[in-house]
Order: C-alpha cells, then sequence, then structure tokens
C-alpha cells in the first residue's frame, strides 16, 4: 500500500493567495472591536459581527472561483507566515494550507456560519449580551478556520483549542443558569481528554518524524514503523473523539444543549463537531499504512452512529434528539474515513450535506422554541404544522434529507458511506443500514411529535410563525439540503480525491446500487414505525418506564454515571494512592534525610557547650593532633 | 651548656600555661596563664637565640613583650567591662556562646 | 677546656625549679592574689633564666614589663572585679579537669619530643654577638632592619593605651554640661532662690575617711548631700553613714561642754549628750555658741581624723 501514497506537495501561495490570512485577521478583528469595545458596541455589535463573517465568506469564496480555474496540481497553495518555534532541531513555521479540502471546510464555516449569524441577529434580539454573543462567534470563526487552514498539527491544535474555548464561552453563554455552567465545563473537561491525544500525537511525530507539518509527516509516514503509526492512528482517534463526541467521549454533547440554538447549530452540529472528521481525513496517510487503527476508526464511528440513534430515539427534548442525531450522522462520517482512501471524500461530503440539514433542523427546532416560548420539551409541542408554515416546510426537507429520501442531500452522501460499509465488510454494511433505519424512526417521531398530532401546549402558549430574518436561513439552508446531494454528487470525489488520496468512479445520479435500495427500504420501514407509533395520542408527561432501553438511552446510555465510577472515583482512588506514595517514600526520604542532619547537627551542637573552656580544650586536642601528624611526617 | 634544658623548660612551663587554661574558671587567672605561655615561647626564643649565636631570637622576645603589653591593656579593659555587666570573674557565665 | 659547671648551670637548675614552682602555684592557687604573686615570682625567676642566656636587656625588661607594670595592672584589675573571690573547688564542666591533665601531659610530652627532635647541637653562646654590648647590639637590630616594626608597636601601644581607655570608661548619665550653661545655671538659682552660687563642698570634708564615695559634713555634723556626685548617689556607692560620721563631732563638742563646764562651773553636759544624741535638735542650740567658741579655741574638732 505505501507505493500507492500520492502526496501532494503544496506550492507557493501567489496572487490572491496571499491573502488567505484575510479570512482569518477579519473576524478576529471584529471580534476584538466587539470584545474590546465593550458597551459601546451594543447598538451595532451584532451586524458588524455579522460583516465579520460575510467578509470571511467573501474571501474564501473569491479563493474558491480562483482555485477552480487552477489546474489540479496547483490547487494546494501553501501561505508561508513566520518562524513560530524554533528549538533545537525543531523548526516549525506557522503557514496556512489552502488546498481542496480547507478551501471547502472554510466555505462550509463561513457560509453555514452567515446564515446561522443572520438568524442569530434575530434570535438574540432580546438578549442583553447580543454583542458579546456575536464577539464569540466570530472568536468562534477565526479558530475554526485556523484549524481548518492550519498547514501543521500545532497551528491546527491552535485552532483546535479555539474552538473548545469559543464552544465553552457559548455553552456557557447563559451561566446564569447552573446547568449551563456545568455543561460548559463538562465540555472543556472532556475536550481535554481529547487534546491530550492531540498532544502525544504531536509529540510521536516530533520523535518519529521531527516535523509536525502536513507535508514533511505525510512524507515521512512511508518510513515509520506500523506499530508507531498504529500508535499515532490511536492518538488522533483518541483527539477526534473528544472533539467530535464519539464513543467513549460522547458525553458532552448532550450537555451541549445548554447553549443558545444558534450555537447548537452552528459549533455543535455543523463544523466544531466535525473537525475530528476533518482530522481523521487530514492525516489519511497514517491510516492508509495502519489498518489497525484504521479499523479502530471504524469501529468507533459504527459504534457511536447507533448510540447516537439510540439516544435520539429516547429524548423528548427536541434539541437532544437533534444532538443525538449529530452524534450519529458524525458516526457516518468517522465510518467513512476509517474506511479509508474510498471513504475519505464521502466523509467530507457527507459532512457537507450535513452541515446543512443539521443546520436547518437546528435552527428550525431553535424557531419552534421561539414560538413556544424556549420549551424544547416535544411533549407539549404538536400540530405546529399549520401555525408554523414555514419552518415545517423547511425543517420537513431537512428531515427528509436527513433520513436518506433521494433525490435530496442526505440520500447520496449516505449512500456513499453505506455502500462502502458494505464493501469494507457485511457486519460494517448491515450496522450502517441499521443506523440508517434508526435514523428514520426516531427523526419521524421528532416530526410527528413537533408538527403533527393534537395540540398539546402549555397554558399561556400562542405559537406563531417566526419572523423573516429567522426564516431566510432556514429558506437558504433547505435550499441547499435539497440540491447539494445531486450536484456534489459526482464532483466532490474528483475535487476531494488529490487531499484524501481517493479513486473516484463517477456514477450518474439516478444510478443507485442495490444496498442503496435496501437502505431506502429499511428507512421507509422506520418511518412507518415511527408514524404508527406516535400518530396516537402522546401523553403531557414524559411516563415512567422500566425498559432498560428507553431508560439507559435517557440517561445518555448511563454515560455520565460510567464515568463517575470509573474515572471520578477510580481517578480519585489513583490520586490518594500516589498522595500516598509520594508523602511516604518520596517526602519520606525527603524528611529522612532532614532529620538526618538536623541529628548530626544536634549531636555535633552537644559540643558547642558555650563554655570558653571546653573550645580551649578542643584547641589543644587540635594543636596535638597537628602536631603528632608533623612529628609522624617526619619520621616516616 | 646545651640549651635543650632550656627549651625542655619552656615546654613544661607552656603545658602548665595551657593547663592553667583550662581548668581554671577565674577569667583573671586564665588571662594569667596566657601570660605564662607567652614567657615560656619568651624563653625558648632566647635560648635559640644563645643556640645559634645572634640577637635575633632577643629581638623577637622584646616584641613579643611589647605586644604582649598591648594585649594586656586590653584583655583588661575587656575583663572590667564584662565585670561591670555581668557582675562575676568565671568564664562559666560566659557562655552566650552557646547555640 | 671547658668547665663542667659553669655558672649557667647553676643559675639554671637554681631559677628553673622555681620558674616551675611559680608556674604551678599560680594554677593551683585558690585565691588570685596568690596566683598573681606566683606568676610574679615565676617572672623573676625567668628573667634570671635570661640573665643567664646572656640577655641582660631582656632580664631588665622582663622585670620592668612584666613584674612591675603588666602584673600590677592585673593586681588593679584584681582589686576591682574582686580580690576575695575564690574559685570553688567543684568542676562544673564534666571531664573537664581530668581532659585537660591528660591532654596538657600529651601536649607537654609532645613538645618535649619536638625539642628532641629537633635537637641543637654545639654549643652557641653570645659572646661573638654581644661583644660590642647586648644593649647596642639589640638597637642596632631593633633600629636597623626592624625599625619599621618598631614604630609599629609603637602605634599599636598607643592604640592600645587608648582602646583601653575607651573601653574602661563609664557611660555619662547624663547631658553634659558647658561652663557657660552652668554659670547661667547658678546665677539663675542665686537671684531666684538665693542660694549659694560658689562651688560644692567636697566629698570627705570633716567626715572620716576622704573618700568620694563618703559625703562632707557641715559644721553641726549633718551631712551635706550636695557634697557627694549624683552619678555616685544614683549607683549606690555614697555612703550615708549618718551616725558614724557625726561621731567625730560628737566628741569635740561633748568635751568642749565639758572644759567649759569646768571653767564656768555650770553642768550643762549631760544635757548637751542627751540633745546630741538627737540628731535633729543640734543646730539651732550650738551651732552659734560652738562655732564662735571654736574660732578662739586651740581645740580641733576634725583632729580626730
Amino acid at each position: 500500500m505505501v507505493s500507492l501514497l500520492e502526496i501532494v506537495i503544496p506550492v507557493e501561495a501567489t496572487g490572491l493567495f496571499s491573502y488567505s490570512w484575510l479570512m482569518i485577521a477579519i473576524p478576529m478583528l471584529v471580534s476584538a472591536i466587539l470584545l474590546l469595545g465593550g458597551k459601546a458596541t451594543d447598538s451595532w455589535g451584532h451586524w458588524l459581527g455579522v460583516l465579520g463573517v460575510l467578509g470571511s465568506l467573501a474571501v474564501a469564496l473569491a479563493l474558491w472561483i480562483t482555485m477552480l480555474g487552477l489546474p489540479v496540481a496547483e490547487r494546494a497553495v501553501h501561505v508561508s507566515g513566520f518562524d513560530w518555534v524554533s528549538v533545537g532541531n525543531l523548526n516549525l513555521q506557522a503557514g496556512l494550507l489552502v488546498d481542496q479540502l480547507s478551501i471547502l471546510f472554510a466555505l462550509l464555516v463561513t457560509g453555514v456560519g452567515s446564515l446561522i449569524f443572520i438568524y442569530s441577529v434575530g434570535y438574540m434580539a432580546h438578549d442583553p449580551n447580543r454583542r458579546l454573543f456575536f464577539a464569540f462567534l466570530n472568536l468562534f470563526i477565526v479558530a475554526m478556520l485556523v484549524l481548518v487552514l492550519a498547514d501543521n498539527y500545532l497551528l491546527l491544535f491552535l485552532g483546535w483549542e479555539g474552538v473548545g474555548l469559543a464552544s465553552y464561552l457559548l455553552i456557557g453563554f447563559w451561566q446564569g443558569r447552573h446547568s449551563a455552567a456545568l455543561a460548559a465545563k463538562k465540555a472543556f473537561v472532556v475536550n481535554r481528554v481529547g487534546d491530550l491525544g492531540l498532544l502525544t500525537a504531536m509529540f510521536t511525530m516530533v520523535g518519529l518524524f521531527g516535523s509536525v507539518n502536513f507535508t514533511d509527516v505525510n512524507q515521512a509516514v512511508g518510513s515509520a514503523s506500523t506499530t508507531w503509526l498504529t500508535a499515532l492512528g490511536l492518538f488522533l482517534l483518541l483527539a477526534a473523539c473528544g472533539k467530535s463526541a464519539q464513543v467513549p467521549l460522547q458525553s458532552w454533547l448532550l450537555d451541549a444543549m445548554e447553549g443558545p440554538t444558534p450555537v447548537s447549530a452552528l459549533i455543535h452540529a455543523a463544523t466544531m463537531v466535525t473537525a475530528g472528521v476533518y482530522l481523521v481525513v487530514r492525516s489519511h496517510s497514517i491510516y492508509e499504512l495502519t489498518a489497525a487503527a484504521s479499523l479502530a476508526v471504524c469501529i468507533v464511528g459504527v459504534v457511536t452512529l447507533l448510540a447516537g440513534a439510540w439516544i435520539g430515539s429516547t429524548k423528548d427534548d427536541i434539541k437532544k434528539v437533534l444532538a443525538g442525531s449529530t452524534m450519529s450522522q458524525i458516526g457516518y462520517m468517522m465510518l467513512a474515513a476509517g474506511i479509508g482512501p474510498a471513504g475519505g471524500a464521502f466523509a467530507i461530503f457527507h459532512l457537507f450535506t450535513h452541515g446543512f440539514f443539521k443546520a436547518n433542523l437546528f435552527l428550525g427546532a431553535g424557531s419552534v422554541m421561539h414560538a413556544m416560548n424556549d420549551d424544547t420539551d416535544m411533549r407539549h409541542f404538536g400540530a405546529l404544522r399549520k401555525v408554523m408554515p414555514w419552518t415545517f416546510v423547511t425543517f420537513g426537507i431537512s428531515y427528509l434529507a436527513i433520513i436518506g429520501i433521494p433525490p435530496l442531500a442526505g440520500f447520496y452522501s449516505k449512500d456513499h458511506i453505506v455502500v462502502a460499509a458494505w464493501e469494507q465488510g457485511w457486519y460494517f454494511g448491515l450496522l450502517a443500514t441499521l443506523g440508517a433505519g434508526i435514523t428514520a424512526f426516531y427523526m419521524t417521531r421528532l416530526m410527528m411529535m413537533t408538527f403533527f398530532g393534537k395540540k398539546r401546549w402549555a397554558e399561556g402558549v400562542h405559537p406563531h410563525e417566526s419572523p423573516k430574518i429567522l426564516l431566510f436561513p432556514l429558506i437558504v439552508l433547505s435550499i441547499g439540503a435539497i440540491v447539494l446531494g445531486v450536484v456534489l454528487n459526482n464532483a466532490i470525489q474528483y475535487w476531494l480525491a488529490p487531499p484524501t488520496g481517493g479513486h473516484p468512479h463517477s456514477a450518474a445520479w439516478w444510478d443507485i446500487p442495490w444496498q442503496g435500495w435496501v437502505t431506502l427500504l429499511v428507512v421507509l420501514v422506520g418511518v412507518g414505525i415511527g408514524y404508527l407509533m406516535y400518530r396516537g395520542e402522546i401523553s403531557y408527561e414524559q411516563p415512567h418506564t422500566i425498559n432498560p432501553i428507553v431508560y439507559i438511552g435517557r440517561n445518555d446510555l448511563l454515560a455520565d454515571q460510567f464515568n463517575d465510577v470509573v474515572f471520578v472515583r477510580g481517578g480519585g482512588a489513583a490520586a490518594a494512592a500516589v498522595a500516598t506514595l509520594d508523602d511516604v517514600i518520596v517526602d519520606g526520604s525527603v524528611r529522612s534525610a532532614g532529620s538526618l542532619a538536623k541529628g548530626i547537627g544536634g549531636a555535633l551542637s552537644k559540643l558547642e557547650s558555650g563554655y570558653a573552656r571546653s573550645y580551649g580544650l578542643t584547641m589543644v586536642i587540635g594543636a596535638i593532633a597537628v602536631g603528632v601528624v608533623l612529628i609522624l611526617g617526619r619520621l616516616a | 651548656m646545651s640549651p635543650n634544658a632550656y627549651l625542655v623548660l619552656s615546654a613544661i612551663l607552656f603545658s602548665i600555661g595551657v593547663l592553667g587554661f583550662l581548668i581554671r574558671r577565674n577569667v583573671l587567672i586564665i588571662f594569667m596563664s596566657v601570660e605564662l605561655m607567652l614567657n615560656a615561647a619568651n624563653l625558648a626564643m632566647v635560648a635559640f637565640s644563645y643556640a645559634n649565636g645572634n640577637l635575633l631570637g632577643q629581638v623577637g622576645a622584646f616584641f613579643v613583650m611589647v605586644v604582649a603589653a598591648a594585649e594586656v591593656v586590653i584583655g583588661l579593659a575587656i575583663i572590667m567591662i564584662i565585670f561591670k555587666t555581668r557582675r562575676s570573674a568565671s568564664v562559666d557565665d560566659q557562655n552566650q556562646l552557646k547555640h | 677546656m671547658i668547665p663542667l659547671i659553669t655558672g649557667q648551670v647553676v643559675a639554671f637548675w637554681i631559677f628553673a625549679p622555681l620558674s616551675v614552682a611559680g608556674a604551678v602555684g599560680m594554677v593551683v592557687s585558690r585565691k588570685p592574689v596568690h596566683s598573681a604573686i606566683s606568676l610574679a615570682g615565676m617572672m623573676v625567676a625567668l628573667a634570671c633564666l635570661y640573665a643567664s642566656l646572656d640577655a641582660p636587656f631582656l632580664f631588665v625588661a622582663q622585670i620592668i614589663v612584666y613584674t612591675g607594670a603588666i602584673m600590677m595592672l592585673f593586681l588593679f584589675t584584681m582589686m576591682i572585679v574582686g580580690v576575695d573571690s575564690t574559685d570553688s573547688l567543684i568542676e562544673t564542666i564534666k571531664g573537664q579537669r581530668v581532659a585537660a591533665s591528660i591532654f596538657g601531659f600529651v601536649l607537654a610530652v609532645l613538645l618535649i619530643l619536638a625539642v628532641g627532635n629537633g635537637v641543637v647541637t654545639g654549643r652557641g653562646g653570645l659572646d661573638v654577638a654581644n661583644a660590642g654590648g647586648n644593649v647596642q647590639g639589640l638597637a642596632s637590630i631593633t633600629f636597623g632592619p626592624y625599625v619599621f616594626a618598631f614604630l609599629l608597636t609603637a602605634a599599636l601601644l598607643m592604640v592600645a593605651a587608648v582602646a583601653a581607655i575607651v573601653l574602661a570608661h563609664g557611660e555619662p548619665l547624663g547631658k553634659r554640661e558647658t561652663q557657660a550653661e552652668r554659670a547661667r545655671r547658678k546665677t539663675m538659682e542665686f537671684a531666684e532662690q538665693g542660694k549659694d552660687p560658689g562651688p560644692l563642698p567636697g566629698p570627705g570634708v570633716y567626715a572620716r575617711h576622704n573618700s568620694i564615695e563618703y559625703p562632707a559634713l557641715l559644721p553641726d555634723g549633718s551631712i551635706s548631700e550636695e557634697s557627694v556626685s549624683p552619678t555616685l548617689a544614683v549607683r549606690g556607692v555614697a555612703v550615708v553613714e549618718n551616725d558614724g560620721l557625726r561621731a567625730a563631732y560628737r566628741a569635740a563638742v561633748t568635751e568642749f561642754i565639758e572644759v567649759q563646764d569646768e571653767n564656768t562651773g555650770s553642768d550643762d553636759a549631760p544635757r548637751v549628750a542627751d540633745e546630741l544624741a538627737d540628731p535633729g535638735a543640734i543646730a539651732e542650740t550650738y551651732v552659734e555658741q560652738i562655732s564662735i567658741e571654736v574660732a578662739g579655741s586651740d581645740s580641733d574638732p576634725a583632729k580626730e581624723q
């Protein structure tokens, strides 16, 4: 397999590409103005925030169009920055890598970001800290762009930590709520575990290759031993698990729904949580050489796609259903990324389409919440399709997209992954298909409970259609959810072939393999079950359950309990043991050295009686000793 | 006569001075013991002078006398001060050197 | 031919035991004064040994400097710090006496061995060196090659003398009054209180002692507090022994009255004796009379001093 690797050496930036840094600099400047300007910017800060991301989008679009006009070999562009770290043999330059993969990500981040920003202007209209919200959102855009545009793992890590910080700030944006503060802290702490993986991976790279630059690493992986590459792959997988909420580090994502809904849409659905997939795809040259690590990625993906679907099927909170769904869809992406060169492009394809329809679903949920006085319990909804027609239509489009009804976007992107999974192994294919069925079930459940059936509204709630500023992004995103699949179906394979090392094979959009038909059948069954189960009466209160499947799903697969028992208490016990060890052995040796010196000093201080005559005697003894030595020396 | 006898006498006197320095507690007697040791050394120097046939040893003894006179003056003044503040002539009462 | 027994040998065997005896006596005497006397004797013996070694100048210098000056300084100091103090025989430091004896002995053996190891052969003698006179010989060395060292010892002695004064001098209790200030104060006191601006009475006047710590007696036999330096009074050394000090005065008055009784036939003696026993009553009755009479009398009340 080694010889199959095609290393892409980026060309140095010229012309417009020299200004790639503007993509990052514009939102950074905006963020700085909003943070430093304080309350003076309250009245117009949100529009400045929107302008920031729009500026970034404009640069990204210009670069993309320029790139379209270039021959394939020149599409990967390296933008030199400055000497960043220079320690011993490690000389690291901070620079940007603008290639097909990163520009796609930049377009997703700034494009979907722009729509969500516009949505936020309306959604956060009554929040006194709206200006601060936009400052944090711009900060997130900056960090996310640094993450995807970095030309080395260390700069990527800077962005990685930056989006973690932005995520922390935005989950805890309403920090007055105890649950929000706790959720922010939890997200931060769990992400640290993943960061440990990325750090260890970087240390390993420095040790193995002497560099953390993507190009250097790609060129050097061929010479490394498979054992080390497997370790490297697992470290990177740990990092990806932390950021992308994959099992076993998934527990933070559901709590992260405490943040404002646009945050959930942008960070915890469309962009940041997919950074793990980006990392794995970006490191594909490592995974191609280590079957074990690739298999681990596939397993993590499959387990997570089922776990997310399980959680999504049991929750009554609309945002948590969508969060479970996000986990599940990212599981698909991880599965595709783990499959190898064939899957990398499909992972990004699904990531891209998912960014649109999942953002649409979240924003639609936000619109519903807006109408229902910020209630998120689906048991209090029902029959909203008539009062919120626009929301219903756009939400319905994205619903059809996510469950994979042709010819909408989700069908194509998911179909490719399922096909690739079948080719990887029938068990993966079977589980992926099953996951698609469960997705259809819980999304149908969500639709039924929210938009159909009878009114179960709380007293004093009078739902109404959202204002135009909220509807506009919904419409744009739903259009994306409709057309992206057909448009990108083939193009994205060819576009992403160089950075992912894939071998595209063309297929018309109506040419659907047998796995696609099977999956569609399973999806229809899922829809049918969902319809049958939730067409009738739905109780206002969540019914008590002893069904273990439902119970475990409602409690986030008992992840918190597991973490508490294994890591919190286990870690506490380990820390106590280490503390005892430290106290007895390390401190003990130091203390006994101290007491030894003290004892010697105490014994010697007895000689120091304070009596001049004793000192005189000592002096005489010394004189005698010197004399004896002299005489003996003379005699010898 | 060989000066050896004088030198042995000098050693004996010096050792007696050391003994007095070590076992007496009255600061004045201790000081006298020091003077005794100085005198023993002077005797040795004069004896060496005699043995070597030049006067340098005597000159040395003379300088020792002068310095001893200065030393006695200062030493006794210090003893006076200590006595004024502590009302005691015993060196065992002067044990502030203790840790 | 060298005589077997020379004057030097005789002198050595006389004075060496004496010097050792003096040294041992110095160490073992319980009274400091005895120690000092023993040391002085040892130093004289040592001076004689110097003489036997052809060192006449040092012989004289030893006696003058050590026996005369240094030992006197020791004795003066001893007077101040307590001539009576004797060492207790109980050794306070455990094992000190035994250890000191052992190591003193070892040191002596070591020194004798060292001397034995460095035996000086040959007779030596200073006949040649002392040919021009011992003092002249020493002077030619001292003021020749060693003149600078000699000058330094002169400086050393000067510094030592000044240092001794500084060290032994007591701290003043108050601010020193200048002459001008004193004159102004005395004039002011005379103007306001009628106090005598003249000098205060000297201490010890008419008293049984003329020591500085004894107050003067006024003509009526009472004590003049002013005659003793306030510094001494503060330090508590002034003697205020009123009755003892007045004894001479009382005797003089009693004798005077008896003589007067004999001459005039009166019988005042018992009454005056009673009144003299009461210190307060004396002045008013007899001072004037006695002082007048004393002026013309041969009898001197202070004679008994």
